[in-house]
């Protein structure tokens, strides 16, 4: 039997000789067939609160009111985005959310990048202290600040401003593991011949790391992203006016105010949640990655 | 990079004199301040320093209407805080969502994780299905469940009718609105342990299976015997991501319930946010956050000595000890999920 092992890489069912004996996969692949019917009954019950929440918000209310859990409607309508779109501010949050996410992304990754160069690349005096204070940090789940961070900001004057959002959560203890981890990865002879080259390390880091660095900006860059535009608890203490809200705080906060128009409901629901599900996929196979190679949550 | 062939002399040892390494030495030390110093600067403005006035705050009697720290009290805070009921019945809520959220989610991603693994074609299909959810704002999430929920009218009410029970009242009660922020929390979170899952049972080399299979071992007894011994790591990685994540619930909670119904669900995040922001009393909140920040720590810390006392000496990296360590071959090694951060080794993630 040995020889008909072939070595593959994925486990899948390879060409082999057939033998007299009962093929030893045969008994897994039973074992298959019913994982595949579990697994997808599971996967069509994850999908009923979203499919539901599409199907209801094309649905008429009047037709809702009468039989409010059918699937079908004999009058498919997009009146209730209308309605949602006519009655709040939803564009002006789209909007804060987009430039709120990608400015935390940007200087993130440029922030976190540099440091990660630091200690993975540099030996300079005071490395440890600094590798420890961000260790440190990584204890500090930043819910616990926010009490203190509120008045800081309102000593600042900087309620109500993009940056009350974005400066916080710049300096993301995760994200310079990430970096540090994978700068590291680079093969030292690269590095060094650069420095040989008399390039500066600023160069080093510039024209040789950060174009190797791709897969860890762009993990970096989606879970910032993702959890910028999701965050709900710090953005609901620090933005007051309507026309500043981000997606998440705009949400909750007209959630009352549908009452029981449930087209409108939902249709909110998902213009607040189509955005990063078009985002996720674009990128799910990089999401997915990332998820897999950091394990940030 | 074509510069380097010529000049190989260079890197001959002699020419390099103790002067050259001294300056060399001094604007490394330079460069890495000064990659460092942006990183720093934030991250004492923006957590450092809050930490601290925020330990500070917790002994002052402060208030959230005006600046300043207001009345130094000592411990009284604190001592009110331990002895407050309101305090202790919210941080039981949060314990209470912890542990019977944290099993369900870690075995049903594990679950979930190795089903996908038999499936032979259409495996993103599962990953975009049980994924795609974690990517959804608790807003929106919280608008969909509400209506699911919805008394009479309500899509799973309907479900419970047809399959002949009475749906319970989702809200009304405490032991239901607690089952229904699970219910929701499951079919929200449960997407990101699930790819961890995956991405640990990538790392299981196939010929093992493949020799257990020749040997006549069912699908069972595979899963038994090397699916769950070589996930281990796995799982101590997803359980403290997942504990810490659920000690830190409050938007579904909120959202959903607002804590109610009279106040029987209201995480301690809620309580800290509601003695802080509504009845202005920062210096106390300030004293509960802390008294929260240290169960936190005690869980993070507890579990990670309890990892380090099981592990196997067989499988203890010893340069998993120290994530400082710049070695490229640190994280890269133990092949599996071994620290919070984990090495991309680009082999590890392939076609999870």
């Amino acid at each position: 039997m040995a020889t008909t092992l072939t070595p593959t890489t994925d486990g899948r069912a390879t060409s082999r000789p057939v033998t007299r004996r009962m093929d030893p996969r045969s008994n897994s692949r039973t074992f298959g067939i019913l994982c595949t019917v579990v697994l997808t009954i599971f996967a069509l019950l994850w999908l009923v609160p979203l499919v539901w929440a599409f199907v209801t918000s094309v649905r008429p209310d009047s037709e809702i009111t009468t039989s409010p859990t059918s699937w079908w409607s004999a009058h498919w309508t997009l009146a209730a985005y209308r309605n949602v779109i006519g009655s709040t501010d939803i564009g002006w949050w789209y909007l804060n959310s987009f430039v709120i996410s990608t400015l935390t992304v940007v200087m993130t990754v440029i922030v976190c990048s540099m440091l990660g160069f630091a200690l993975s690349r540099t030996r300079f005096r005071g490395r440890g202290g600094v590798a420890a204070i961000v260790l440190a940090g990584l204890m500090i789940p930043g819910q616990v600040l926010i009490l203190p961070q509120f008045e800081e900001f309102r000593a600042t004057g900087l309620l109500n401003t993009y940056w009350a959002i974005i400066l916080p959560a710049v300096a993301a203890p995760v994200g310079v593991f990430v970096f540090q981890a994978f700068i590291g990865n680079i093969p030292d002879p690269l590095i060094e011949a650069a420095r040989i080259d008399e390039a500066g390390w600023w160069k080093v880091y510039l024209k040789i790391c950060m174009p190797l660095c791709r897969p860890a900006i762009s993990a970096v860059a989606i879970f910032t992203f993702v959890s910028t535009w999701n965050n709900l608890l710090w953005p609901l203490l620090v933005l007051s006016n309507t026309k500043q809200m981000t997606i998440p705080v705009g949400l909750a906060t007209v959630a009352g105010n549908y009452g029981i128009q449930y087209a409108e409901v939902m249709a909110s629901a998902v213009l607040g949640l189509l955005p990063l599900l078009a985002v996720f996929l674009l990128f799910q196979r990089q999401i997915v990655q990332g998820i897999a190679s950091t394990g940030i949550k | 990079m074509t510069t380097v062939a010529p000049r190989p002399t260079r890197t001959a040892p002699d020419p390099v004199t103790t002067e050259d390494r001294q300056t060399g030495r001094r604007t490394e030390t330079r460069a890495g301040w000064f990659f460092s110093l942006p990183f720093l600067i934030l991250y004492a403005v923006f957590l450092i320093g809050p930490t601290l006035y925020g330990l500070a705050m917790s002994f002052f009697n402060t208030t959230t209407v005006k600046g300043g720290l207001g009345d130094f009290v000592g411990i009284d805070n604190y001592r009110e805080a331990l002895s407050s009921n309101e305090f202790w019945s919210s941080m039981w809520h949060t314990i209470l969502f912890t542990i019977v959220s944290t099993p369900i989610l870690v075995v049903l991603a594990l679950a979930f994780a190795i089903l996908a693994e038999r499936v032979r074609r259409g495996k993103w299909f599962y990953r975009l299905v049980f994924f795609a959810p974690y990517v959804v704002p608790s807003a929106s999430v919280v608008l969909i469940f509400t209506w699911l929920y919805a008394p009479q009218i309500g899509l799973i009410n309907k479900a419970f009718t047809l399959l002949g029970f009475t749906a319970p009242n989702w809200s009304g009660t405490q032991a239901w609105a607690m089952t229904s922020v699970i219910l929701l929390t499951v079919w929200w979170t449960v997407g990101f342990n699930f790819v961890l899952y995956l991405a640990g049972l990538q790392d299981i080399p196939a010929d093992l299976y493949e020799a257990a299979a020749t040997d006549g071992a069912s699908g069972w007894q595979q899963i038994k015997s090397i699916t769950f011994p070589l996930l281990r790591r796995t799982t101590a990685l997803v359980v403290i991501l997942q504990l810490l994540s659920s000690l830190r619930v409050f938007d579904q909670i909120y959202l959903l319930l607002q804590g109610g119904p009279n106040y029987s669900t209201r995480p301690v995040i809620e309580y800290i946010y509601d003695v802080g922001f509504t009845d202005f009393r920062a210096g106390y909140a300030a004293a509960a956050t802390m008294v929260y920040f240290v169960v936190l720590l005690i869980v993070s810390l507890g579990w990670f000595l309890m990892n380090r006392h099981r592990a196997d000496p067989a499988d203890t990296d010893p340069n998993q000890a120290d994530p400082n360590q710049a070695d490229p071959n640190a994280t890269a090694q133990a092949g599996e999920p071994s620290t919070a951060v984990r090495s991309p080794a680009p082999d590890t993630a392939r076609e999870i």
